[in-house]
């Protein structure tokens, strides 16, 4: 029927289309040649200019890197990375430090533009515009490859007492902060992307928010890779001291290339008491052509510690990028009455995986989290759940809710779910919830038949089922992530 | 209005419709009455463009259109609407928003702009009132949780909303209760109008003492093999539709 052959067009035309933001830069970069030893770690270090402690601790990285095993537990198999082929180094060419936003190159400033984050404080983020009301505004800390390049609204942050910073930065100008959590969270032996992240980090961010003070607006780091064979290794590290709050994003993207990238961040949250963090991620990495050629190895280490008494972490993820995306963003719950939450929307389509979900550690009493995760699967996708719930001996009265969708469109995709739960104390209340569907053609023919075409149709039963997630997204990121959600999956159906 | 002609059609090679014949004109009220499986459905989903669905001979049109040209979308922004017997349920899709994209994809194929919030609001709340419909469930998600009554009262509701020239109720009647049956029905009188037309499938004459028919047509076997006027109903409902059978055997 005609009906079916223009659902079939539709297809052929996502199966071509271009990732949108597969555009390369051409600037004058320094990068190291490939390879990681001593000696590579040692010019990373120097480069920086680190402290003794900080060098002797990314040694401590490499050596426990060399030694260990590949993970083997994912539900994929573990594509080999040659770690020698990589280069750990690569920056833009440039000079000395930069006094204010004018002085960086005009062609990082364009770049940047292009992928719709102005660093320019006067403007918002693209999106914005549209909304009505008071304008949000955000403060952006941007990566590129291997080095934070600028970062918007630092002097009006800092009024408050507010750091945020590249780590490098802070490394320089609050040491004794970087030294009292870098690495508290996520140990430099964690697994052994985490320990080569430890090893061979390259920038990233840092922010502090102080006692009492609720961070007035959006911070965000957007990272992007450049430069052909090298791999991204950025690491955050976000404190929120007693009473404060701080809500930040993360976005990502890379040039379209026909060798695997690496990208091996990792984050590390820390919430004091009263305190509260809310991350969120849309995570749009290259995710390689539609046989699986190309894309970014997206295998990061993410994790929260809600160490005081009534505080809270929270992530929220959108993931429609990488080829490979293996992450399992943490709350360890130590205070009472703390609380972790996870949301997360992961698509894959074409030859894309993802094996993602959350670990909850509920170690003290009257701890709560809630876990919802909405998988979708198109194409050849596979899309795996993983999700592991603890709780420990002195957790009394600690309740968990988890719930775990599966949306399937078309019949070659693959949803997977793997949840476990370990619970040591019997006064726990754990619930989980589990569901499968597909993209029903009765569906899609009744908003046909109310005048909504089959694109727009798919578009919006996806936003609908992914509601409960975008949902937690800031407002003006939640109307991008609604866009890039319904852009990925055009023509999926056929 | 819409003129369908020695229409014949198969689902999975198995005929259906074997040679319909039906005129409908503006500001008629035409009921299609028959057994189970007659095809009385069958043809609702063929006229909607429901995949499957191959027409095999005849031609059907709307204002002169050929329809079975169009895609569902098209025929349904062309004016066909159809109440459907089980109304689907999309999650986490707001019923508003929903209507909201229905409405503005109507008005672009005619190349209106959409509306503003506002006046989309107002109109929103204008036909809830018209057809009784409970305000709560605006913003509820689509169908999700509704009850068999309000998932057909909400086909009204965007039937008031969308204002086909042509509406389908493929029974609509089915799983309602009296009082619904009657809000039902008072909301479709009140949208009759000299320029759109109604089909009514049922297998009741129940609904046409809330809805009278200007024509009644009963299908058998894929075929209209009687059609009269509303008193024909009142001959079906009293005689059973054994005697049809028989006739036509």
């Amino acid at each position: 029927m005609a009906n079916k052959e223009k659902d079939e067009d539709i297809l052929e035309q996502i199966s071509n289309q271009e990732y949108e933001f597969g555009f390369s830069t051409d600037i004058e970069m320094d990068i190291l040649p490939a390879g990681l030893n001593e000696d590579v770690i040692r010019f990373i270090s120097q480069k920086k200019n680190e402290p003794e402690w900080l060098l002797e601790w990314r040694l401590k990285g490499l050596h426990t890197f060399e030694r260990q095993a590949m993970p083997d537990w994912q539900n994929f198999e573990m594509p080999a990375i040659n770690f020698q082929d990589i280069s750990y180094y690569a920056a833009p060419k440039n000079k000395k430090k930069l006094g204010s936003m004018d002085e960086v190159d005009p062609e990082l400033l364009a770049t940047f533009a292009k992928l719709g984050i102005p660093l320019n404080e006067q403007k918002i983020l693209a999106g914005v515009e549209e909304l009505e009301g008071e304008k949000p505004q955000v403060a952006v800390d941007a990566v590129f490859d291997s080095v934070s390049v600028a970062t918007t609204f630092k002097a009006e942050l800092a009024k408050l007492g507010i750091i945020f910073c590249s780590i490098s930065e802070a490394v320089q100008e609050h040491p004794e902060l970087v030294r009292k959590y870098l690495g508290t969270v996520v140990p430099y032996s964690d697994n052994k992307f985490a320990s080569l992240n430890t090893a061979a980090f390259s920038d990233g961010s840092f922010v502090y928010i102080p006692k009492g003070v609720r961070c007035p607006m959006e911070l965000s780091t957007y990272f992007r890779i450049n430069t052909e064979n090298t791999g991204q290794f950025e690491r955050t590290l976000i404190v929120a001291d007693e009473g404060a709050y701080v809500s930040y994003l993360e976005g990502c993207t890379a040039p379209k290339r026909d060798e695997n990238q690496l990208h091996a961040a990792i984050v590390e949250l820390i919430a004091m008491d009263n305190a509260e963090i809310k991350y969120s991620t849309v995570q749009n990495w290259f995710p390689g052509d539609k046989d699986g050629k190309g894309g970014i190895y997206n295998f990061v280490t993410k994790r929260g510690a809600c160490r005081g008494k009534n505080s809270k972490i929270s992530w929220t993820q959108v993931e429609t990028g990488s080829a490979i995306t293996w992450k399992y963003p943490s709350v360890i719950l130590q205070g009472d009455n703390s609380v972790g939450e996870f949301y997360s929307v992961a698509v894959t389509k074409n030859k894309q995986i993802a094996d993602t979900g959350t670990k909850i550690y509920h170690l003290g009493k009257n701890t709560r989290s809630r876990i919802i995760s909405k998988g979708i699967s198109a194409g050849f996708g596979q899309n795996s759940y993983r999700g592991l719930v603890q709780v420990g001996s002195k957790a009394d009265n600690a309740r968990n809710f988890t719930q775990c969708d599966s949306l399937l469109i078309g019949d070659l995709c693959g949803a997977h779910t793997f949840p476990y739960i370990e619970s040591k104390n019997n006064t726990a209340t754990i619930e989980h919830e589990a569901t499968t569907s597909k993209i029903g053609e009765d569906q899609i023919f009744y908003l046909n038949q109310r005048g909504i075409d089959t694109e727009q149709a798919v578009a919006l039963i996806v936003n609908g089922y992914a509601r409960e997630v975008l949902n937690q997204l800031p407002m003006e990121f939640a109307v991008e992530a609604q866009k890039l959600l319904s852009l990925t999956l055009e023509g999926s159906v056929g | 209005m819409l003129s369908i002609k020695n229409l014949y059609a198969s689902v999975e090679d198995k005929q259906i419709l074997k040679g319909i014949n039906l005129e409908v004109g503006a500001g008629e009220v035409h009921a299609i009455m028959g057994p189970n499986g007659s095809g009385k459905s069958s043809l609702a989903s063929v006229l909607a463009g429901r995949e499957n669905y191959e027409v095999t001979e005849g031609t059907v049109t709307m204002d002169g259109k050929d329809l079975l040209d169009l895609a569902p979308e098209d025929r349904a922004r062309e004016g066909l609407f159809l109440a459907f017997q089980y109304p689907v349920e999309i999650p986490g899709v707001s019923n508003i928003n929903f209507l909201k994209t229905a409405l503005n994809e109507i008005r672009s194929y005619h190349g209106k702009a959409p509306l503003d919030a506002k006046r989309f609001l107002q109109l929103t709340k204008e036909k809830q009132k018209l057809v009784e419909f409970d305000a709560k469930l605006v913003n509820r998600s689509l169908n999700e949780g509704f009850s068999g009554g309000e998932k057909k009262r909400n086909e009204i509701l965007q039937l008031a909303m969308l204002e086909p020239k042509l509406a389908i109720l493929d029974e609509t009647d089915s799983g309602l209760d009296i009082d619904a049956l009657r809000i039902v029905s008072n909301g479709v009188n009140k949208l009759r109008s000299k320029d759109n037309a109604f089909i009514l499938i049922t297998h009741y004459q129940r609904l046409l003492e809330y809805i009278v028919p200007d024509f009644v047509h009963v299908l058998y076997n894929g075929r209209i093999v009687k059609s009269g006027g509303k008193d024909l109903a009142l001959e079906l409902e009293e005689k059973g539709y054994d005697w049809i059978k028989e006739e036509n055997k």
